[in-house]
């Protein structure tokens, strides 16, 4: 049961995490999130890296499509713009990763803003249409832009190196990658504090009233296709310097829409939702794959049972669309209600 | 009351056509700075349309707004809002995926300085500002209109009379000069109507805001207003006081065609409910 949470002055009331209970679990995932990499496999460790980068791009994708309510399909390919920042500039300048990092945020933000244009004329299903064609400029320009991009080779990166330290493992790139996904998710929370995140909400809920309010589309909308693609280039170039190599390949259209049911299956327009989906999208097929390997003569039966993990993962994401449209924080809201409101009424 | 020397709004030979139909035709009023102004019509007469052309919605095709002495007949509706025009909406135009709170806060937008950084980092000026909003809105707004129970309740939830308070409460967070409301007790009770009415006057009385407002419930227009104005085929058939307004012969035409035109009179004295 929630008791105890009467608030003193209106800074307390507006704060992040407003109880004590929220505090103490807070700190439990940062404990357990420090000691995992000293416990968990190789493997599994670098699927938790996959997951903080997917979460960075889900986030990003997020503000702009759950939040701002601008529907893109462009994703993938401004992470692709980010990785490649990335990969250039390590190979030509040989710039420190953090420099690489927002330099490629700050390309992808620029190229976002451009693709963003059109959503000042063009709403939902045409938006997205809108945002396939930029994507698919953007992976002919890096097939093709050869003394740049290498063509359909790619370029290779080198490890990111932090006080001298090659960031070459698993174990290493996680302590790269934890805080910087810290960071982007905290400050994508903060945004829905303040004037910036609630004009967004308002062109998602209605655009016309919002214009009435003061709040000036052109601007705006922009700001959320900056904003948004600013995390897609830094997911990229984490990426880039995860993988090591960029290809055009790297980023397919299919990434853009795997993203989109992320926060769909997440819950879109909270920040939670990104976390969750990026999480799900990721491990759930992982996890099928562990369970599938469970059952008897499961060596013989793999060439049949490939398929059908993907069939049910398929299953599930259409089982979210159905019955919790809402999505995963959704039911973790609900889950949080049940325990604040126990023993009284569930 | 009569139109002050400086009026605070004025409209001048608005024209707004579509096509060939001309919604506003001509249209000429001015807003008395403090003063409630109230803008009547049969339906289709082009109210709204008047109210979307000062909002800045309808660029009109002809004729001139000017607010504070300043032209702003070519400036996009958010600069208005910034000048210190608000509206309500005929349909309410909440944002359904906030909380009442958020809804309010969001008037408060083009007065606020949060640049992206400090949103990003929500850290000293971001942190300030949000907490100093959260109090002029509490102790100011919030209490002003009887909506603190509700504060955290999202706005999909609330009956449709808490919903137009709300809307309210969002158009004061504007700091407005002008308020505009669109038909402010439509589809209201009695209870509420009266509780609207009495909210409309207190905002002209404590925080000097002057109304313009649209509205069909001829017993409010009539006890609330300084100066009416009636539109019928997009002109202005009359003007003046509720009074005047209330004897002009071509207003109780236009309400009624033909028939009996007592019944329609004690209709606009508000004696009967409409």
């Amino acid at each position: 049961m929630r008791i105890g949470a009467a608030k003193q002055s209106y800074a307390a009331d507006e704060a992040l995490f407003d109880s004590r209970t929220q505090r103490i679990w807070l700190g439990v995932l940062t404990v357990a999130l420090v000691v995992l990499p000293f416990v968990a496999s190789q493997y599994w460790l670098y699927l938790t890296c996959l997951v903080g980068i997917n979460i960075i791009a889900a986030t990003g994708l997020n503000i702009l499509t759950g939040y701002t309510g601008q529907v893109s399909l462009g994703q993938a390919a401004f992470m692709g713009v980010g990785a490649y920042t990335v990969a250039v500039l390590d190979r030509t300048l040989g710039t420190p990763f953090f420099i690489n990092l927002i330099a490629a945020g700050g390309i992808a933000m620029l190229v976002g803003m451009v693709v963003g244009i059109p959503s000042l004329r063009v709403k939902g299903l045409y938006l997205a249409i809108a945002t396939i064609a930029a994507s698919f400029i953007l992976h002919f320009i890096f097939a093709n832009w050869k003394s740049v991009t290498g063509g359909t080779a790619g370029l290779t990166v080198k490890p990111a190196t932090l006080f001298g330290l090659a960031l070459d493992s698993e174990f290493r790139f996680y302590w790269l990658m934890l805080p910087l996904t810290a960071v982007m998710v905290f400050g994508a929370a903060n945004l829905f504090r303040t004037r910036i995140g609630r004009a967004f909400i308002a062109i998602r809920d209605r655009d016309i009233s919002a214009e009435v309010l003061g709040i000036s589309l052109l601007r705006y909308k922009l700001l959320s296709f900056a904003i948004s693609s600013f995390y897609a280039g830094v997911a990229g170039g984490l990426w880039a310097y995860f993988f090591r190599s960029v290809t055009p390949e790297s980023f397919p259209l299919l990434m853009s829409i795997f993203f989109l049911a992320a926060i769909i299956v997440g819950g879109m327009g909270t920040i939670l939702g990104g976390i969750l989906g990026a999480i799900f999208m990721t491990l759930v097929p992982e996890a099928l794959k562990m369970v599938f390997g469970w059952l008897p003569n499961a060596a013989e039966m793999a060439v049949h049972l490939a398929p059908v993990r993907i069939i049910v993962f398929g299953i599930l994401i259409v089982g979210f669309l159905v019955f919790e449209p809402h999505g995963l924080s959704e039911i973790w809201r609900r889950v949080r209600r049940f325990f604040h409101l126990w023993p009284f009424r569930t | 009351m009569s139109a002050a020397a400086n009026p605070i709004l004025e409209i001048d030979q608005i024209t707004l056509a579509f096509g060939g139909v001309k919604a506003l035709n001509g249209v000429s009023f001015e807003v008395a700075p403090g003063s409630i102004t109230s803008v009547i019509g049969p339906n289709g007469a082009g109210k709204t349309s008047m109210f979307n052309t000062i909002s800045g919605f309808y660029r009109p095709t002809s004729g001139h707004i000017r607010f504070l002495g300043e032209d702003i007949t070519q400036r996009p509706a958010p600069q208005r809002a910034k000048l210190g025009l608000a509206r309500s909406f005929q349909n309410i135009a909440l944002f359904r995926g906030m909380t009442v709170l958020d809804n309010i806060k969001l008037g408060r937008h083009c007065h606020l300085h949060t640049g992206v950084f400090d949103a990003l980092f929500y850290y000293g000026r971001a942190r300030r500002e949000e907490v100093r909003l959260r109090a002029d809105i509490e102790e100011r707004i919030i209490d002003f209109l009887e909506i603190d129970h509700i504060r955290n309740a999202p706005v999909a939830a609330l009956s449709y009379g808490l919903q137009k308070r709300v809307e309210m409460a969002r158009a004061l967070a504007m700091q407005p000069k002008v308020l505009m409301l669109d038909e402010p007790v439509a589809g209201m009770n009695r209870e509420e109507t009266e509780d609207m009415a009495r909210f409309i006057l207190d905002v002209r009385e404590e925080w000097g805001i002057t109304i313009l407002m649209v509205e069909h419930d001829m017993g409010m227009v009539m006890d609330l207003s300084d100066h009416v104005v009636v539109l019928n085929f997009g002109e202005v058939i009359a003007d003046g006081t509720p009074a005047a307004v209330q004897g002009n012969p071509e207003v109780i035409r236009a309400y009624l065609g033909s028939g009996d035109v007592e019944e329609l009179r004690r209709k606009l004295r508000g004696e009967v409910a409409t």
